[in-house]
């Protein structure tokens, strides 16, 4: 048997200037062809105006196990959310 | 459904892990692929979700049977456009499921060699333009009545793979039943022939939801894990409740006597499909068992010359980079 | 004993007036109109019949990405179609539309290029087709961009963008497989090879041709030859491909005369509309 085309993550920023975002996977041979398939694949109704694509295993993942410590910190951070503050009406939008 | 009878696997993980693994199912947490989940939970996800990525590419071969035919160029575009799509949601589909530890190419050969199936229903044969109206009415209706639930699934991949095919989905049946109105109002031979898809499709779909499974112990795993979300007997209800009125709309007759409203039920009766013939459609035995996977099993190996050499290509480009580097 | 009908009954040609569209005797060949809307038909009937070529692989490629890549390729083209066909029509001003011009004409009115005919073959021979097509498309609607009709100039711009993908595509893909393995280069060898003496009918101009370039509605074919050229050259060195020596070339598609797979492939494209006639779809 043939060896299998290598998996890549592709993200799409979408019409509004956003952040590319995660929209799936894909098998391409090398990342040029990643490309083409990316925009043939994931961006069939117009969803997007710009492509990355990443080989799946060059991706670095935090572990499942640390997703107390590694999130769970900012939780308490209440501070860096714009509603901790209470700003008088008089004040006016802000 | 797009994928029937799928069987959970029986597990024999530490209870204190399974006991918190379930609350966090029960919670609506997303189980992600990399997080702890019980062995039977992954192979009965690789099982159905392999099953359904199947089921979308042989999908595409009783559709694919007229694209050459339609009869406008809006309706091949159309067409076109539907059955690329089935082969985008079998894509995505199969990523979900490479998630889980397997490959596409694993699952192929499984698909091949009949050691995974695909749903029933692509083993009936498209045998006029009304057909093609029909599998989009009858054959997505019915996989929608199940996909839509299953975008609320646990497993994150798949919930989010379920999410991005319903978006796409949504032309699917309108598209089928645009087709059947034409034809139910169309010359007396187009209206023929919309019965005729309609009596031939009508069981088969009903089918697609598998045998009752109210007192199946797999069914009840699944359940509680929400790898699956209704039982058959509740979306072939729901299924049958939609579509009879839109039947009536068409001027068409659901081929079945015993259909009737049941006022106290607040649903129709109706009979149930011939499940010996299902069992033996699930055997090998449907009408294109055979001829479906002999046109996967060619496009597999005549494609193989291809996909080798773009890794050999490939290869070569990456080499004569680093040679200049 | 009654005598038989012979073939100038009058009911003969009453016959003919009754089965419809398909049959509308045209506009005088030589004028302006005919002209124009033979090289409208030309463009038309070329992405009509390679975008039904094309989407013969939905189901059948040898990956799925590459499944949904053809069909794309398939799908732009039968858009172009709907728009090339469709100002034919209009230009024609006797009522036919694209779905009329498409699925009820006659081999021998379709003004195709053989090339596109060609059946596909294997997945490289249809690529080579392809990109061979591509290079010269996308230098064609450059052209037409500037023609002096502007709705031609308008189909010619929204096509272009298409276009040039397609042909980003299939160089690409020619260069992967001719520079493959041992075995994608013989077959992609073979494919050149087999499909090289369809390819000089693109710059071969006839009559209309002359009168529409002088009128300045399209270009002169042999004009984009050098463009062709030079990218053809450019992707079958990459592809590690020898440039065919003979440049005999097969003609006719132009003016109607095909080669026998394009019955076949209307025979089935035409089959509802021809076996209903008046049927709405």
């Amino acid at each position: 048997m043939s060896s299998e085309w290598p998996l890549w993550e592709v993200f799409i920023r979408g019409q509004h200037g956003l952040n590319h975002r995660h929209v799936g996977s894909l098998h391409a041979p090398d990342a040029e062809m990643a490309m083409n398939n990316a925009r043939d694949v994931y961006t069939r109704r117009n969803e997007g105006v710009s492509i990355w694509v990443v080989r799946s295993a060059d991706i670095t993942a935090s572990s499942p196990s640390d997703k107390g410590p590694m999130f769970e910190p900012s939780n308490s951070k209440v501070y860096r959310h714009p509603t901790f503050y209470d700003i008088p009406d008089e004040v006016g939008h802000m | 459904m797009y994928a029937q009878m799928v069987k959970s696997e029986a597990t024999n993980d530490d209870p204190a892990l399974l006991e918190a693994f379930q609350a966090r199912v029960d919670a609506n947490e997303k189980i992600e692929p990399k997080e702890w989940m019980p062995e039977g939970y992954r192979k009965t996800l690789i099982r159905q979700i392999g099953q359904h990525a199947h089921s979308e590419i042989v999908g595409q071969l009783p559709e694919g049977n007229w694209i050459t035919r339609a009869p406008t160029l809006e309706r091949k575009a159309i067409l076109l456009a539907k059955v690329q799509d089935e082969a985008g949601h079998g894509l995505y589909l199969y990523c979900a499921a490479e998630t889980l530890g397997i490959s596409r190419d694993e699952m192929t050969e499984m698909l091949l060699s009949g050691r995974m199936k695909y749903s029933s229903i692509f083993n009936y044969p498209t045998l006029t333009w009304a057909d093609i109206g029909a599998v989009g009415w009858l054959v997505d209706g019915a996989a929608i009545m199940n996909q839509v639930p299953l975008q609320r699934t646990s497993f994150g991949p798949y919930s989010r793979a379920m999410i991005r095919i319903c978006k796409e989905e949504s032309f699917h049946q309108r598209q089928g039943y645009d087709i059947m109105m034409k034809m139910a109002k169309g010359t007396p031979e187009q209206k023929e022939m919309a019965q005729d898809a309609l009596n031939r499709f009508w069981y088969p779909s009903l089918m697609m939801f598998g045998p009752s499974d109210k007192d199946s112990v797999h069914s009840a795993q699944s359940m509680a894990w929400k790898i699956k979300i209704n039982t058959n007997d509740e979306l072939r209800q729901k299924f049958v409740d939609q579509t009879v009125p839109q039947a009536e709309y068409l001027g068409l007759t659901v081929p079945d006597p015993e259909l009737k409203w049941n006022e106290e039920k607040g649903g129709h009766d109706f009979s149930e499909p011939d499940w010996s013939e299902f069992y033996d459609v699930l055997q090998g035995n449907g009408p294109c068992n055979r001829d479906r996977i002999e046109a996967r099993q060619k496009a597999w190996e005549d494609g193989a010359w291809v996909r080798d050499a773009m890794v050999a290509h490939a290869e070569k480009r990456a080499a004569k980079r680093i040679a200049t580097e | 004993m009654p005598s038989l009908p012979d073939i100038m009954t009058p009911d003969a040609e009453a016959l003919a007036k009754a089965a419809g569209k398909g049959r509308r005797v045209t506009l005088p060949a030589g004028s302006p109109e005919h002209d124009l809307f033979t090289g409208l038909t030309r463009m038309g009937d070329n992405t009509l019949i390679l975008g039904h070529r094309v989407s013969e692989w939905c189901g059948h490629a040898p990956v799925l990405e590459e499944d949904i890549a053809l069909a794309n390729v398939a799908l732009d083209m039968i858009g172009q179609t709907q728009l090339w066909l469709g100002l034919a029509g209009t230009v024609e001003g006797h009522g036919r539309s694209a779905d009329d011009l498409a699925f009820l004409r006659d081999a021998w009115h379709f003004r195709n290029l053989l090339l596109v005919e060609r059946p596909n073959r294997d997945f490289g021979h249809t690529l080579m087709r392809q990109f061979l097509f591509d290079a010269w498309h996308q230098p064609m609607l450059k052209a037409l961009e500037g023609s002096s009709d502007d709705r031609i100039g308008e189909i010619a711009l929204k096509a272009g963008k298409e276009v040039a993908y397609h042909l980003e595509r299939s160089a690409d893909l020619v260069i992967r497989l001719g520079d493959g393995t041992e075995e994608s280069h013989a077959k992609m060898k073979d494919a050149l090879e087999r499909l090289w003496p369809y390819a000089g009918e693109m710059f071969l101009a006839d009559e209309v041709d002359v009168r529409l370039a002088h009128e300045g509605l399209m270009p002169d074919p042999a004009g984009i030859r050098p463009a062709w050229d030079e990218t053809v050259a450019e992707i079958l060195a990459e592809a590690t491909l020898n440039r065919p020596d003979s440049d005999f070339a097969h003609k006719g598609g132009k003016q109607g005369r095909h080669t026998e797979d394009l019955g076949h492939l209307l025979t089935s494209m035409q089959w509802l509309q021809r076996a209903y006639p008046g049927a709405t779809w």
